[in-house]
């Protein structure tokens, strides 16, 4: 159960690169939000209820519910434009995206490890090189921080692996999670908003040598 | 129980300050916060060695606290409004001291901290605290640094938080374990090599942000040229410490293993690349504040060669750390009073300091001769060590191309300061220039008579911390 759910999620990542309006990317994000809260539910057996119950609520309300509108409201706000407006061609983002996921999938047949579900370590790993790989090839500012959103899911996934030995952190995961992302979009977006106004990357490169 | 108390007091003091309006009391805040952090220093040195929940006071976190509570005491009673000054209010002034005591907090814990998680919670703290600085002047330049800063230490703690997750699945089925650097270093010979190699490249990716090494050194300049003065100054001294010390403890657990003659050539390889975009930068910047951030890259990759060659230069590589945070945070407070009389920091509109602020002229003569370690300067001894070290450890093919390129910087950035020293502008008008305070030139004269004194006599007590922070890689 758990593997169709983290290739579920890894189908996910192929969506993002052809998505081209930021509420479909908003759409996919709470999509992976209930996802992992599955996962977590299904995963997380050794933990004390209390831990449990505040991994799981946070998944859901945070990840699935909370960020996504929060994002939706500062797009609304600063008026950014509903376009996603990357640098390269859908097609080239979806290929380059397989390529990611086939490479991380070759990379994990290759290591040997007893401990660890390699599932977890493929779709985590995709998620991240996914995640970086939007960053460089999308215009808006916007679509950074989602992406930071999507790098962050994926850690999460990550932390779900090592999750019942070790769950201070999973716990310190969902603390980055809610800290930064929230800092990140908070304070600073409407910030960006105000003074830049169509939140274009090409007005962030005045500070250069 | 002190390092609680510590923690809570600042945390309230920091909140104070935040919220006050009234300019006596901000001013006996930032002294109470400055006897409460040498109170703290004290204590932590009396009670060496002790563990304390998730903390310990251990030589190398004790002797950068020293350092950081040293430098923090110019740094706090500078002034920060040197240039438009009208546009500060109480609430400016407010947010920029509240940063600046919750970063002096988050510096002194992340020194001391002997668990990996508390280490990474504490230098995200410091993150927070310095894009506040950054983003201090609230113009489109200083928007564009907060946000390249914020977003690149944010993503380069993730990798820092993936690389500890990788740690903590090479720690596998080995036995019961928590991930203090004390009980990892026990059992690193049991651990498998090929996630711990891993780890490493994530951790130490991730600490470059602060570290300032290839390849996350990018918003650090950012931010050192965007935050004022003393701030800037603390950025590219002590919080640069930061990411050595993250770097240094997870080094301390290779250097058990079979892995760290790999690490090794992983941060020889990062270094070289970090000395080699110094040297390309520094030849064409026109920034004061961007030149001396690009020679503290320089200076970090020549830290990180001391690591990563072993011997004696494990020793020259606190050394020159320490020295570095002197020399550097003092020279960038003199660039202060510099944009105080030009009113800019482009180095082709500065010139004939001399005739202006001739105390700061030489000041800045002198930390030349110190920042680019000829001597007397102690980081001629430091460098030199390292320099030795890599000759000894089979290295000349990295020492050949890097004495190459330390010859540029030299040049380079004496062209600069010469040029600011001597060379007339056209058209500056001198008739209004406000005098920087005297007080402040003198705190910084000593910090710098410190980078002398430390590197050509250091005293017993001083060796000794050192010395046993190099005992935590070799034993």
């Amino acid at each position: 159960m758990t593997n169709i759910l983290l290739i579920i999620f890894a189908i996910t990542l192929l969506y993002f690169s052809i998505a081209n309006r930021l509420m479909t990317y908003l759409s996919i994000l709470s999509f992976q939000g209930v996802l992992l809260m599955l996962v977590a539910l299904l995963e997380l057996h050794d933990m004390n209820v209390l831990n449990f119950a505040f991994i799981i609520l946070e998944t859901l309300i945070v990840k699935a519910i909370v960020l996504p509108l929060f994002i939706r409201y500062v797009i609304k706000k600063n008026k950014i434009k509903r376009e996603a407006e990357p640098f390269v061609p859908y097609f080239v983002s979806l290929l380059v995206t397989t390529m990611i996921i086939v490479l991380t999938f070759v990379l994990s047949n290759l290591i040997e490890a007893v401990h660890l579900n390699k599932i977890y370590f493929v779709t985590a790993l995709s998620a991240l090189f996914c995640g970086l790989f939007l960053i460089v090839t999308r215009k808006k500012i916007i679509t950074h921080v989602i992406c930071y959103v999507l790098i962050e899911n994926g850690v999460f996934i990550l932390s779900l692996a090592v999750g019942n030995e070790m769950p201070l952190l999973v716990n310190l995961g969902v603390l980055l999670d809610v800290f930064v992302s929230v800092f990140l979009l908070g304070i600073f977006i409407n910030k960006v908003g105000n003074v830049i106004n169509d939140g274009d990357v090409n007005q962030l490169s005045s500070l250069k040598d | 129980m002190t390092v609680i108390a510590y923690f809570v007091i600042s945390l309230v003091l920091a909140l104070l300050l935040f919220a006050n309006k009234n300019k006596s009391l901000n001013n006996a805040m930032v002294a109470l916060f400055v006897v409460l952090q040498c109170a703290f220093t004290y204590m932590s040195f009396m009670a060496k060695g002790e563990n304390l929940l998730y903390f310990k006071m251990d030589s190398l976190g004790l002797l950068l606290l020293l350092v950081l509570t040293i430098v923090s005491i110019p740094a706090l009673f500078h002034r920060y409004d040197y240039i438009y000054a009208e546009t500060e209010t109480p609430r400016t002034r407010g947010i920029y001291y509240g940063a600046m005591v919750l970063l002096v907090m988050a510096l002194s814990m992340a020194y001391l901290s002997s668990h990996i998680a508390v280490t990474w919670i504490f230098v995200e703290i410091t993150t927070l605290s310095a894009s506040a600085l950054v983003y201090h002047r609230r113009s489109a330049g200083s928007i564009e640094a907060t946000w390249k800063y914020i977003f690149v230490c944010s993503i380069s703690l993730v990798f820092v938080f993936i690389g500890i997750l990788f740690l903590s699945i090479a720690l596998g089925s080995v036995a019961e374990t928590n991930l203090t650097y004390d009980s990892l270093t026990q059992i690193a010979p049991k651990l498998d090599t090929f996630w711990l190699k891993l780890a490493f490249v994530f951790i130490f990716s991730g600490y470059t942000a602060k570290f300032g090494l290839v390849p996350m050194y990018t918003a650090g300049i950012d931010a050192k040229d965007k935050a004022p003065t003393p701030a800037a100054g603390l950025f590219s001294s002590v919080l640069m410490n930061v990411g050595f010390v993250g770097v240094f403890r997870f080094y301390q657990i290779l250097t058990h293993t079979q892995v760290q003659s790999w690490a090794s050539h992983v941060m020889i390889i990062s270094a070289v690349l970090s000395i080699f975009v110094a040297t390309v930068y520094l030849l064409k910047v026109k920034n004061v504040k961007r030149m001396l951030a690009y020679s503290s890259i320089e200076h970090m990759g020549v830290v990180a060669l001391g690591l990563a060659a072993g011997g004696i230069g494990y020793y020259a590589a606190i050394l020159h750390l320490v020295l570095h945070t002197f020399a550097k945070s003092s020279l960038f407070m003199q660039i202060g009073h510099l944009y105080m009389v030009f009113k800019t920091k482009d180095i082709y509109q500065i010139g004939n300091y001399f005739t202006y602020n001739t105390p700061g002229a030489v000041f800045l003569l002198l930390a030349f001769v110190c920042v680019t370690a000829m001597p007397p300067s102690g980081l001629f001894v430091s460098e030199f060590l390292v320099f030795k070290s890599l000759f000894a450890a089979n290295y000349i093919y990295v020492l050949v191309p890097v004495l190459i390129m330390l010859t540029f910087i030299i040049w380079a950035l004496g062209k600069n300061i010469f040029k600011m020293l001597f060379t007339p502008v056209d058209g500056f008008d001198a008739s209004n220039i406000t005098k920087p305070s005297c007080v402040e030139t003198v705190s910084q004269y000593i910090l710098l008579l410190l980078t002398v004194y430390l590197g050509i006599c250091p005293p017993d007590f001083f060796v000794n911390l050192i010395n046993e922070a190099v005992q935590l890689l070799t034993l």
